[in-house]
């Protein structure tokens, strides 16, 4: 099952990975092969391996400490490798200084230079770079066009906003045309409403210029927002690589499962089996149908994961024309605790058992007479196809 | 509304008490130097006429006030060795700040690049010599460099020198103990700008495209300015006055401001000559301190 819905979330995410930029993306532009970074005994990156296609939007996703920054640095230049390769157009540039890898970085709090105006900070790595004065000219006027910050050329770092800060960065890592652009944390200063709109400006922005952008955040809004795919790392591994949609309804495993999103987790054994359908019986939530996964389950006890929107309420259960009504999951209990969200609803349902289900609803009628209120008996449903189950 | 009056009046009481310090520590006592430069030499308690008696009436104030000559001023002007003292300590100021921030710089540079933990140790190392007085001091490099002294005893020793060379009352002697006593004021003031500045900024250097040297010139050093121009003033300005190490440490052929002005005011007991000297030595260093702090004042303006 998992890999159904994985492979239903990779047509749908078709649109988004098909950009113009990608159709070369057979061969990938850079390459990181069980690179290795450790601070004394602690590794911090642990033989990780990865491929990055060129064009892509490539989000890094991570509790802080994971290793996702110190991965960056390292592709950087920052950090060297203890152990492994890191190959950019097939060449290993693990051991090359950053000043010579064709690779830009835009800062976590942007490391303008102060002492320079927003057009000297853009033209700095051009200067640098030996470009004749009247090319450096124009292609400062470029990218300041392209980063919307005309007429503030001539502003100190510390005469500029946030956003237009963000811009200067953004446009000054771009000035000398990287093969990859790397962003740390690049709209974590920013707040939320500007953090929003810069997502869209920045996938336009990669879109438009075709340049591969890694991005690392703790943010997964912000990395399924931009993202093709998204690396999720842990304890200096990738747990699982995958395309927004797949990394949400599909999750490897537990951790990423409940990192990624809400998640509502019942342990169980694997029971009986018919018709593609496996019985799950659960201490918390009793016998819960699920279907069965592409790939076989090796262990007896598994966990059952759904997302809390997949979980309607209702008052009397499913309306009879549900497909398959024999095998749709309910689970009786009382609502304890009702938060109104704008555009959903979420509930905390207290069953039977004891344990706490959580389930969320859009709210699509602006007047709804339908909503329930703490202390209400409720069905909660799900149908098997809504159930993934996980091994680890 | 009235929450803020209430704590602007004592706040702005405090921002009174500088000023007050000014006037009160250094306005009143320049004003009674330059009335004594104004004023000429004479044998008597204290040595110098005319002398302001209040209690003679307005006529005999008037009367002081049209006996005083700029005839201190002139002498200044005119004679070879008050000209050459000034330049002397000019140049021995300049020369000794600018090796000052040849060593300084490095030494900062340096202790800020150390991890954190050494960071407290270093800056304890420098201050360390403050601890024992400033003369003392002085003394003991005298005992080193004297004819008998440890750094001839070292150099005969290692066969570098066949006779023990004469150091004490040279011109070397002097700027060893210049350096060596104001090393610390140039040091720390550049130690703070390069302390907090950014470590990311020299990684967005390098990322684009600079060699770590390009860097230093384009980032670090241009940063660390502020640094320099506080060290440079805070090591120049006393220099300039310096009295204890020249006399001490350099010969008596040629002389710096301040032993000039110690000569008049307590050997020749010329105190009007003295106070000339002292209020010229201050138009010398503060005229042109003030130009260079407009100028930069309109250039910042200027960049905004």
């Amino acid at each position: 099952m998992t890999e159904d819905v994985a492979k239903a979330a990779e047509e749908a995410d078709s649109s988004k990975t098909e950009s113009p930029a990608a159709a070369t993306a057979d061969i990938p532009l850079l390459r990181i092969d069980a690179v290795v970074k450790k601070f004394g005994p602690f590794s911090a990156v642990d033989r990780l391996s990865l491929d990055i296609r060129a064009g892509e939007f490539f989000a890094l996703l991570g509790p802080s400490g994971c290793g996702k920054t110190t991965l960056l640095r390292m592709l950087a230049g920052f950090e060297t490798p203890d152990g492994g390769r890191i190959l950019l157009d097939g060449k290993d540039i693990a051991q090359v200084l950053p000043h010579q890898r064709p690779v830009n970085m835009m800062f976590q709090n942007y490391a303008l230079f102060p002492h320079l105006s927003a057009r000297d900070n853009i033209a700095f790595g051009l200067k640098r770079a030996g470009m004749p004065r009247p090319q450096i000219n124009t292609r400062v006027a470029e990218l300041v066009a392209l980063v919307k910050l005309e007429g503030l050329e001539k502003r100190r770092p510390d005469q500029l906003s946030g956003g237009q800060k963000q811009r200067v960065a953004l446009a000054r890592s771009l000035a000398r045309r990287p093969k990859v652009l790397l962003l740390d944390e690049p709209l974590a200063a920013l707040d939320k409403k500007l953090r929003e709109s810069t997502q869209l400006e920045l996938m336009e922005l990669q879109r438009r210029l075709g340049t591969t952008f890694i991005i690392v955040t703790h943010d997964q809004e912000e990395a399924m927002t931009v993202a093709d795919r998204i690396g999720v790392m842990d304890a200096g591994r990738l747990e699982q690589v995958a395309t927004p949609r797949e990394l949400y309804e599909a999750p490897r495993s537990r951790w990423i499962a409940e990192f990624v999103g809400d998640i509502n987790l019942f342990e169980g054994q694997v029971g009986s089996r018919e018709a593609s359908r496996l019985a799950i019986s659960t201490q918390d939530a009793g016998t819960i149908m699920v279907a069965e996964p592409r790939q076989p389950i090796t262990k007896a006890v598994v966990c059952v994961a759904i997302r809390p929107e997949k979980i309607k309420l209702s008052r009397r259960g499913p309306v009879s024309d549900a497909v398959n009504a024999h095998a749709i999951n309910r689970l009786e209990g009382i609502v304890t605790d009702v938060s109104y969200l704008g555009g959903l609803t979420t509930y905390k349902v207290k069953l039977d058992s004891g344990a706490v289900l959580r389930s969320s609803m859009a709210n699509t009628a602006r007047l709804d007479t339908d909503a329930y209120s703490a202390s209400q008996r409720v069905v909660a449903w799900f149908t098997p196809d809504d159930c993934v189950v996980l091994e680890q | 509304m009235s929450a803020r009056r209430i704590f602007a009046y004592p706040a702005r009481l405090a921002a009174l008490a500088p000023y007050l310090w000014m006037v009160l520590f250094f306005l009143v006592p320049f004003g009674f130097v330059l009335k004594i430069s104004l004023s000429q030499t004479a044998i008597a308690q204290p040595p110098y006429l005319p002398v302001f008696d209040l209690t003679q009436g307005f006529g005999a104030i008037k009367a002081a006030f049209a006996a005083l000559s700029l005839d201190n001023f002139r002498l200044l002007v005119s004679d070879n060795l008050y000209v050459s003292s000034y330049l002397r300590s000019l140049v021995v100021a300049a020369f000794s700040t600018s090796i000052l921030l040849v060593i300084g710089y490095p030494i900062a540079y340096g202790m800020a690049r150390l991890p954190r933990k050494w960071q407290g140790v270093a800056m304890m190392l420098v201050i360390v010599p403050f601890w024992t007085s400033f003369l003392i001091r002085i003394y003991a490099w005298i005992n080193i460099l004297q004819h008998d002294g440890l750094l001839n005893k070292v150099l005969v020793a290692l066969h570098l020198v066949s006779t023990p060379v004469v150091w004490l009352s040279t011109d070397s002697a002097m700027y060893l103990g210049i350096v060596y006593s104001y090393l610390p004021f140039m040091i720390l003031p550049l130690y703070a700008t390069l302390a907090k500045m950014e470590p990311a900024l020299l990684e967005a250097a390098s990322d684009l495209g600079s060699s770590p040297r390009q860097a230093f010139w384009l980032v670090t050093f241009p940063l660390s300015l502020p640094g320099v121009g506080a060290g440079v003033l805070l090591c120049f300005i006393p220099i300039v006055g310096e009295f204890v190490i020249p006399d001490l440490l350099a010969g008596s052929d040629s002389m710096m401001i301040g032993q000039t002005l110690w000569l008049e005011f307590f050997t020749n007991k010329d105190w009007p000559v003295a106070s000339a000297a002292a209020v010229v030595l201050l138009v010398l260093l503060v005229v042109p301190l003030t130009l260079y702090d407009r100028l930069q004042r309109r250039q910042f303006e200027g960049a905004r």
